[in-house]
């Protein structure tokens, strides 16, 4: 269990990068403290995988240092780093038992076989896989191999941080979740560093204490999962994260508000001081949990027409237009709206703005 | 749909009972004709059951002939199997020009015509002008006359053989190698396995496939071996070196005794089919039957 730090890290596929977009990670400073339950969130491409093995040290990066617990292990091969990995697809030992692919790591390291027993024992106990310990791994589902997977690394008493990659891609839905409450369960018990990589955002709020958002090789966000939600630092977290994501409306500076399309928008007065002094494109952001859509005029609402309904259940999701843009909102089930004329409110507390894509707070 | 029943389907088929016939059954069943008869000419023959069979069995000549296969087989598969899966590990994992330098290079001896390999080491062998020849009687000063001490014939045949097919293993063995996917190893990295840890407990399993493949051809063909080794030393010195199939060709042709050739092709077929069925079956066991 240790902090990782990393200092001005980044790293590049190419032999000899020449600019920003050479990196598949942009060099910068991380940290992830001791103990706590972390996931990397992004797209395709945005970098999670490779920032993941340079923690682990599959990858040496081509820039910066990585710290565990204040100590250089930028040069330190995977072994002697003390990580475990879960990788997207189960890694097993086809022609080991499922005592075997538990005792490896441990036999590897010249673990004595009674104190491999006991730890072994103990490791299958908590992932419930002690009726299967003398079956041959090959023959198990998806969900007991990624089992397998994750024992490999709790069976090191030492490890610094276990790392995760998609690891439930492969499993049933039904099971995943219980996998995912295991993982939970296992955290508290045994206060293990977690990093947790996905693309599936529900799976990273749902498990982790702090969520690192990714785009294009750097971190956007690292922050709870009430603070992505609330105050997205980037109009890519916005978009990313939520569903329907961050309702974003290009805007200008207009006396104490903004000016959309004519319409004039009131924002926080700080946040109107920050915009003044910024450069960039100017963006209005609101989630469409916060707007509100009414069949009715009242203070402050803007004329708009709803041109669509729909009716997702247990809440109805209304689209507006304002303008010559779109505004999405998330409304109760109850909600009286149909397609018409329709009245829109942007409460000020979370009405955000945002200059050159960053948030002015 | 309605489907009507019409015999007349039957005739799309001929075809297929045709080819069949012609490059399959009837062969055989001349073989199996000649292997009951007792030919004396193109008028006179008669009909004598299994003699043949049982004379095969107790000959002498075909009892040396198949303890010499069956060992030429094995030490083919002692050296090509270890030969060919090392080579593969050392091959370029990455792709690129070197991967495919290295391959042509290593398929080359696959790609000669078989009687021009025998040519090959006919003179590659020769102590006076042949490289390997020259170099073992010259520089090592050991005599060398391959055609007329057995072992040195034996030595000779065998090391042509792996030269000619270890290439074949190494390519098998090349392409299981390279679709065990990346995660294998890293998880072996991370569970601080050693080189061979990660040999033993991934690559030979991940491999497992390809050289069951490769066991069953290089057994069937070492089995079946005529031309290279009949090219180098004709099975000579003496018989030391008749194989099974040249044995066959010179009871067939050579003493013209198309029924006990017959027989024994027949023999010779059936030992061919169980042993492969044997090692197909125990190959199987190997990967998966102990999990059960």
């Amino acid at each position: 269990m240790a902090r990782i730090e990393f200092q001005g890290v980044g790293h590049s596929y190419e032999p000899s990068p020449a600019g920003p977009e050479d990196y598949a990670l942009q060099p910068s400073d991380l940290h992830w403290h001791d103990g706590g339950a972390y996931a990397l969130l992004g797209p395709s491409g945005s970098g999670k995988t490779t920032l993941l093995n340079v923690i682990s040290g599959l990858v040496r990066p081509s820039k910066g240092r990585i710290l565990f617990d204040g100590s250089d292990v930028t040069g330190l091969s995977t072994a002697q780093r003390n990580i475990a990995q879960v990788f997207q697809f189960p890694v097993i030992y086809d022609t080991m038992t499922v005592f075997d692919n538990l005792a490896f790591p441990l036999r590897n390291r010249g673990v004595r076989e009674p104190e491999v027993q006991t730890r072994v024992g103990k490791v299958a106990e908590l992932l419930e896989l002690t009726d299967d310990l003398k079956r041959r791994a090959s023959g198990l589902a998806a969900d007991a191999k990624q089992k397998i997977s994750l024992g490999r690394g709790l069976v090191r008493s030492d490890v610094a941080a276990i790392l995760f990659d998609e690891p439930l891609t492969v499993i049933d839905p039904h099971l995943k979740w219980l996998l995912r409450l295991k993982l939970k369960q296992i955290h508290q018990e045994f206060k293990l560093t977690l990093i947790y990589v996905t693309h599936d955002q529900a799976e990273a709020l749902t498990f982790a204490d702090r969520v690192v958002v990714l785009s294009e090789g750097r971190a956007v966000q690292v922050g709870s999962p009430t603070d992505l939600f609330e105050r997205p630092a980037h109009t890519f977290v916005g978009h990313f994260i939520g569903s329907p994501g961050m309702n974003l409306l290009p805007c200008e500076l207009d006396g104490d508000g903004v000016r959309i399309d004519g319409f004039s928008i009131p924002v926080a007065p700080a946040r109107l001081e920050r915009a003044r002094g910024a450069s960039g494109e100017l963006i209005l952001g609101i989630r469409p949990e916060f707007v509100r859509c009414q069949a009715h005029a009242s203070a402050d609402s803007l004329a708009a027409e709803v041109t669509a309904v729909e009716d997702l259940g247990n809440y109805k999701i209304a689209t507006a237009r304002l303008g010559r843009h779109l505004v999405k909102a998330k409304l109760k089930a109850s909600a009286s709206i149909a397609p018409g004329p329709g009245w829109l409110v942007f409460p000020q507390k979370w009405t955000l703005l945002y200059a050159g894509g960053s948030v002015l707070e | 749909m309605r489907k009507t029943l019409d015999n007349r389907a039957w005739f799309l088929v001929l075809p297929v009972f045709a080819l069949v016939a012609f490059n399959a059954i009837i062969p055989l069943m001349t073989v199996v004709n000649y292997s009951v008869q007792d030919v004396f000419d193109a008028t006179h023959r008669s009909f004598v059951g299994a003699d043949w069979y049982r004379a095969m069995l107790r000959s002498s000549r075909l009892q040396n002939a198949l303890g010499r296969q069956f060992l030429f087989s094995a030490l083919v598969l002692l050296i090509e199997l270890p030969l060919g899966v090392g080579i593969a590990l050392v091959m370029p994992k990455k792709g690129g020009w070197a991967t495919s330098l290295t391959m042509v290079l290593v398929a080359l001896p696959l790609l000669i015509p078989w009687n021009v390999i025998g040519t090959i080491w006919v003179v590659f062998l020769r102590p006076d002008i042949g490289l390997l020849g020259h170099f073992i009687d010259h520089t090592l000063g050991i005599h060398f006359d391959y055609p007329t001490v057995p072992s040195q014939a034996w030595i000779s045949v065998v090391l042509m053989e792996a030269w000619h097919w270890t290439p074949l293993v190494a390519l098998l063995a090349y392409a299981g190698l390279r679709a065990i996917p990346d995660a294998y190893y890293q998880a072996a990295r991370i569970d601080g396995a050693s080189g061979w840890a990660v040999f033993r407990y991934i690559e030979l399993p991940k491999m497992r496939g390809v050289l069951t493949i490769a066991v069953l051809l290089r057994f069937m063909d070492s089995f079946l071996i005529y031309t290279e080794p009949f090219v180098l030393t004709g099975g000579g010195p003496g018989d030391s070196t008749t194989f099974l199939s040249i044995y066959l060709v010179k009871l067939a042709i050579g003493e013209f005794d198309v029924g006990s050739a017959g027989a024994f092709s027949i023999i010779y077929f059936l030992i061919v089919l169980a042993l492969s069925y044997v090692f197909y079956q125990a190959l199987q066991r190997v990967g998966t039957g102990e999990a059960k």
